[in-house]
């Protein structure tokens, strides 16, 4: 049981909703949360050992060159901390091997699924299988999508919930899987926490711009087979207060926005587990 | 070894980049091409191995899940069928940002840095299928995929493709080597020779002020302490390029602070004008400062980079908006690129320096269905539309900046010069280290420190080249691309360094590089010493007047005083951000520079800042009379209002807008879409910009050119107001409102090739006039602005001026972001009210432009009236009593009402006979009511429960319920004569509204 809920927020190299994410994680409960720029982790000012959340947060990470999160994933591999020797990407598998909680959202996710840490399966954190590729459209867009959860996906974020409301906001979003296998694989350990959902039924959707990217399977976001490794393209973070809702001048709404829950979740299965 | 790599999508991926090529192709050029794949190149110009190769192609430059890879030409290993193939990289010199990232990532893998001279290029291949011949591969070339200012292309057919075995490695690498000549010029020469020196340096120095800078040579005490630094009696090339950009007029304005002798040819009154803007900006904001007292929350106006005023004890707001229309003309990715980073630093560079937290942006072109021939050096405006729309996708987003209010404008006229106006708002704590943010200042002794990107050929002459039209010999190298990443890594640095103080001063390098900002500088001190060999350069090569005046982008200058210098260029290696000390600052009178121990500089400060004379300048005013337009005598209502919201200035704007992040940061409250299914034109943003508070600020908008056509006066008038009740419309405080003016103008020097330029200048001071009467009229203070005067295209005889253009820009408080309003209508049976009398106004409408004419019934400001509104307004949002509040603006009461029902997924019924009219006026016409464009007027929604008290709070202010929402989503409307005389889905008018731009 940890008694003290430390977050880290890594930015630095283009990420850009830093902000936000340390609010949704100070709403969700966590003690500690402090913001660290990718060179304080290299330079040893800061070690990922000290905290129980790693938040990957939403932006352009070298600006998607050679594609997105594809520069900061080899940043990672390759880079070794200053005061240690260390590598980064050793610190990172340590952290996910002591039982800890990582979220990559957007960014985030494009950077977990291309460092391999997603989608995970038979504790590997380092195999490429999945990746997120160009819209269908070929558009970045900002828009708002509702999404459907997998509740008998193990992902603990999401525990409790059943649909949400966030938007997304990015221009390669579309997941795609290295083979019908793994794909398989994906499905049958109900690792698809997420997928784009119609507002009115309810239901998984291909069609735009419901499913604004043309994911297959309508997916959204993904965990890892532990739970605690989570990663999706729509926004949480955007959404921590009602005003953040597109319609709220015109619906009765909570004053929490939908975002804060998936953190919420997050925290509480530290502070028990941890 | 020169390799290159090439990668592409498995070819079981969709290439949505090649579909979205191909569909451009059809629609934009007309032509029968059947598929499109794309891939990427890269050519590594480095020393490593054949393995490194193989290592870095699949590793960091491909994804092993969606991409194969190739050391020789992919398409071959794909057995892909194609027709055409057209390669297309950039120049050498021209900005490759993701070169730059692929570059870092081969150093990450070889554990080196790469050397001078080392590098990656990044080019794309377009694969091609279909039945084209050669010219149309050109066209497809040279007209879409390639700018050749910036880019170069390879074509060839499927069999030279297979013959050659593919293209050959090319490296777009600058070959110089770093001469560091400086050349003498001798100013003792002819008139028509001073002239000729001035335009082929296209330095934009005018007659007077060459002679100027001759006399200030020949002085004996000057000529003396030129001799003791090894400087002769002539002119350096250093010298006079610094003279050049910092008397430009983009750097100078030279017409706002010049001398106007004005004569309204009407009235036949004569006046003199000794400055605009200290008479028509400055003086009115000093007014209004003054008025306010001790409540004033204008911290520094004017002065700086942005305008900076007080959000609260904790934080103060700044705010720029900035064009950059001559470089977007040209190349228009790039330009608005640079636009937008490129405004981002002035916030950024204000005070102490602060945290960017949204951007805005405002466009102007030609129609992008224009179909005319396109006059020599000019882009289609559709290919300038999409170039400005994705540079600022890119600009904004990768720099993590919310996008959060426009517009798009569109004239023909605009064809000449497109306007891209970006702005930027920025939040800083009220104090730094125990001192006010807004202040800075350099200290004698202070090491001159520049950070970010480095030097090279790019943006030479942008000063002085948006000082002139555009014409044949405007320069590539004006040109740049901007690099937000760079830009990202540099702010997240400085904004460290500004928390621990390591730092006296900041500033921006933009127009005219480091002599601009060093210069400016060095004025807090009264002096610098720079050495010009110091500077970090992009590649050898560089004379060294080039380095000095350079505008390369991302690079911030810094006073940095002595004892802080180890901890900032610790925290800027650290964060990995290149800093380099140039020099120091000095209170020694000189404005000094040297290049390798050699001076190659030196001028008094007083002469470079000081030394010009004023412009002496003719303005007329002399109205024009335009034809009416000719309305059908029994017009179809339905069908007007249909074509109406289906015009380019009315219709959704969504296309663009969604290509945008608007929400970013997390503070998103109005966003500019909204309504039932978020598609809504909202009128303003709201932003939160602390997200633990819920005070916001409002930012909007105003501009409406077309009634430049009639009188500049209103249209400024018109603009103003606009961007002041698009704010109210949306919940601001019209007391804590301040403003930003942005000029665009077409020349107005009376010269050969300007014949009409006193009418030109009579436009500008009229427009003046106005800004300055509805800023004190509505307490509304200029905080920052800026102009833009030579907006016109003059190649052979073919001459284009852009409509005289102000852009006024609003941000203003809104206490609680909890009582926001949206446009939408939200509940059946709310009252419909018409706020704000209809005058027979359709003067340069675009109902009057729907019908061919122009007309001469200009929209008029009456300020007293709309203040009042206003302020009734504000009062009735704070007591939660408006369901939705909507402009009155491009197209009337028609479009509004239109637009309140269809974002609300509502329909609307109201009936013309109970809408506020002029007294004077007795309108017998349904359409001159309905779409006229009478200014300060809204369309509020409000529940039956909340009328009685929000009637009252709006006595006095021609508010009157006109109608109701209805559930039947159908806009009824009910004419002056009793009869029905349209009922139209409230669903086709929003298909009508949506189709135009719906690329």
């Amino acid at each position: 049981m940890a008694d003290k809920v430390k977050a880290i927020v890594l930015t630095g190299y283009g990420t850009n909703c830093e902000v936000e994410m340390a609010h949704a994680c100070k709403l969700g409960g966590a003690d500690q949360v402090d913001i660290v720029h990718m060179s304080e982790l290299v330079h040893g000012e800061y070690s990922l050992d000290d905290y129980h959340f790693l938040n990957l947060p939403g932006g352009f990470l070298d600006g998607d060159d050679l594609g997105a999160g594809q520069a900061g994933a080899h940043r990672i591999k390759y880079i070794t901390v200053k005061s240690t020797g260390e590598k980064l990407m050793d610190q990172m598998l340590r952290f996910i091997r002591d039982g800890k909680l990582v979220i990559g959202v957007c960014n985030g996710f494009q950077l977990m699924v291309k460092m391999g840490l997603l989608p995970g399966f038979d504790n590997n954190y380092e195999e490429r299988e999945v990746s997120l590729t160009y819209n269908d459209s070929s558009k970045f867009e900002d828009r708002w999508v509702t999404l459907a959860v997998d509740e008998s996906s193990p992902c603990v974020f999401t525990r409790g919930l059943k649909q949400l409301y966030y938007p997304v906001r990015h221009g390669e979003g579309k997941f795609v899987s290295k083979n019908d296998l793994v794909h398989k694989r994906i499905q049958d350990n109900n690792l698809v926490v997420l997928r784009y959902s119609d507002p009115k039924t309810g239901e998984a959707t291909m069609k735009y711009p419901e499913n604004p990217n043309g994911s297959p399977d309508a997916i959204a976001g993904i965990c890892d087979p532990t739970g605690r490794l989570f990663g999706l393209m729509p926004h949480p973070e955007a959404f921590l207060h009602r005003t953040n809702h597109p319609r709220w001048t015109r619906e009765e709404l909570p004053d929490e926005g939908e975002g804060v829950a998936l953190f919420r979740n997050g925290i509480d299965f530290i502070r028990e587990n941890l | 070894m020169l390799a290159r790599i090439q990668v592409g999508l498995k070819p079981t991926f969709i290439d949505s980049f090649g579909e979205i090529t191909k569909k451009r192709i059809n629609t934009d050029l007309k032509l029968p091409v059947e598929s499109v794949r794309t891939v990427k190149v890269f050519t590594v110009d480095a020393d490593i191995t054949e393995e490194q190769v193989l290592q870095t192609a699949s590793g960091p430059y491909s994804d092993p899940v969606t991409q194969d890879y190739s050391l020789g030409p992919l398409a071959m290993d794909w057995k892909l069928g194609f027709d055409w193939l057209i390669e297309v990289g950039f120049r050498p010199g021209v900005t490759d940002n993701e070169g730059r990232t692929a570059a870092q990532s081969l150093e990450l893998l070889i554990g080196r840095k790469l050397t001078r001279g080392e590098a990656v290029y990044t080019s794309v291949q377009y694969l091609i299928s279909g039945p084209l011949k050669k010219e149309d591969i050109e066209n497809i070339a040279k007209n879409l995929l390639a700018n050749e200012l910036i880019e170069r292309f390879t074509i060839m057919d499927h069999k030279e493709f297979a013959v050659a075995g593919g293209v050959e490695p090319f490296a777009a690498k600058v070959v110089g080597e770093n001469k560091g000549q400086v050349a003498e010029i001798d100013l003792d020469v002819s008139d028509e020779e001073l002239m000729r020196i001035s335009k082929e340096g296209v330095l934009a120095l005018t007659l007077d002020e060459m002679k100027l800078i001759r006399s200030y040579l020949a002085r004996p005490e000057v000529q003396e302490e030129r001799g003791k630094l090894g400087l002769s009696e002539k002119v350096t090339d250093v010298e006079l390029e610094v003279l050049a950009q910092t008397w430009s007029e983009h750097c100078k304005h030279k017409i706002f602070s010049g001398i106007i002798d004005y004569e309204d040819v009407t009235s036949g009154e004569r006046s003199t004008v000794t400055s605009l803007f200290d008479t028509y900006i400055r003086q009115p904001t000093a007014d209004i400062r003054e008025k306010m007292g001790d409540d004033d929350w204008c911290l520094s106006v004017f002065k700086d980079n942005a305008g900076v005023i007080s959000f609260n004890k904790d934080w103060n707001v700044v705010f720029k908006v900035e064009t950059h229309n001559s470089p977007s003309a040209l190349d228009p990715y790039g330009g608005a690129l640079t636009g937008i980073v490129g405004v981002n630093r002035d916030p950024f560079g204000t005070g102490m320096g602060a945290k960017l937290i949204c951007n805005t942006n405002v466009f102007c072109f030609a129609s992008p269905y224009y179909d005319k021939p396109i006059p020599a050096r000019l882009l289609h405006p559709k290919r300038i539309f999409e170039g400005v729309r994705e540079g600022v996708e890119h600009g904004g987003n990768k720099s993590g900046i919310p996008t959060v209010n426009g517009s798009l404008v569109f004239d023909e006229r605009y064809a000449g010069k497109p306007l891209v106006f970006c702005g930027t708002v920025g939040i800083m704590p009220s104090e730094v280290n125990g001192h006010p943010s807004e202040d800075k200042k350099a200290e004698p002794g202070d090491y001159i420190v520049m950070t970010g990107g480095r030097i090279g050929k790019d943006g030479i002459h942008g000063a002085t080249f948006s000082s002139e039209e555009l014409n044949e010999n405007s320069p590539a190298t004006a040109v740049q691309i901007g690099d937000p990443i760079t830009q990202k890594k540099m702010f997240d640095c400085l904004l460290k360094a500004r928390d621990q103080g390591l730092y006296n001063c900041i500033t921006d390098n933009g127009a005219g590089g480091l002599s601009s900002s060093v210069g400016e500088m060095g004025e807090d001190t009264n002096g610098f010493e720079l050495h010009l060999e110091r500077a970090p350069l992009k590649y050898a090569g560089l004379q060294p007047w080039e380095i000095f005046i350079s505008e390369a982008q991302e690079r911030m200058t810094l006073a940095i005083p002595p004892d802080k210098l180890d901890r900032f260029m610790a925290l800027c290696e650290k964060m990995d951000v290149e800093a380099t000390v140039l020099g120091n600052f000095k209170d020694s009178g000189k404005f000094h520079v040297l290049y390798d121990g050699k001076t190659v500089a030196c001028m008094d400060m007083a002469f470079v800042h000081e030394g010009l004379p004023k412009m002496q300048m003719v303005a007329k005013w002399e109205p024009k009379t335009h034809a009416e337009p000719m309305l059908p005598e029994k017009p179809d209502i339905g069908q007007e209002l249909h074509n109406l919201l289906a015009r380019l200035n009315i219709c959704s704007k969504e296309y663009v807008v969604r290509q945008y992040d608007h929400e970013v940061q997390g503070g998103s409250v109005v966003k500019p879409l909204t309504g039932i299914t978020n598609d809504g034109p909202s009128d303003a943003a709201v932003i939160r910009p602390v997200l633990d508070s819920f005070e916001g600020l409002v930012i909007s908008h105003g501009i409406c050119p077309r009634y430049s056509d009639i009188d500049s006066y209103n249209m400024v008038a018109c603009a103003f107001d606009e961007a002041v009740r698009n704010a109210v419309c949306v919940g601001a405080n019209p007391e804590i409102m301040a403003g930003l003016d942005n000029f665009c103008w077409c020349d107005p020097i009376l010269s050969e090739k300007t014949p009409d330029g006193p009418y030109k200048l009579a436009q500008l001071v009229r427009a003046n006039q106005a800004l300055a009467r509805y800023a004190r009229a509505y307490g509304v203070p200029c905080i920052s602005g800026k102009d833009s005067m030579k907006n016109d295209y003059l190649v052979g005889d073919i001459k284009i001026s852009i409509p005289p253009t102000l852009l006024f820009s609003a941000v203003a408080k809104i206490d609680d972001v909890c009582k926001a309003v949206t446009m939408d209508a939200k509940n059946v049976g709310d009252h419909v009210f018409v706020v704000g009398k209809t005058y027979p106004e359709l003067g340069a409408s675009e109902y009057a432009a729907q019908h061919g004419a122009i007309g001469n019934s200009v929209p008029q400001v009456r300020e007293k009236d709309a203040h009042a509104r206003y302020k009734a307004m504000s009062q009735a949002m704070r007591r939660e009593l408006v369901a939705s509040c909507h402009d009155c603006s491009d197209g009337g009461l028609g479009v509004a009402l239109a637009e309140t029902g269809f974002a609300g997924g509502l329909g609307i019924d109201v009936d013309l006979r109970k809408v506020p009219v002029s007294d004077s006026t007795d309108f017998e016409r349904d359409d001159t009511l309905l779409f006229s464009e009478s200014q300060s007027r809204f369309i509020v929604t409000v529940q039956p429960q909340k009328t009685a008290e929000f009637e009252e709070i709006m006595r006095g202010t021609d508010c009157m319920k006109a109608g109701e929402v209805i559930a039947d989503p159908v806009l009824k409307l009910t004419g002056l004569s009793g009869d029905t005389i349209a009922s139209e889905p409230m669903a086709d008018l929003k298909v009508s509204w949506q189709k135009t731009l719906d690329f």
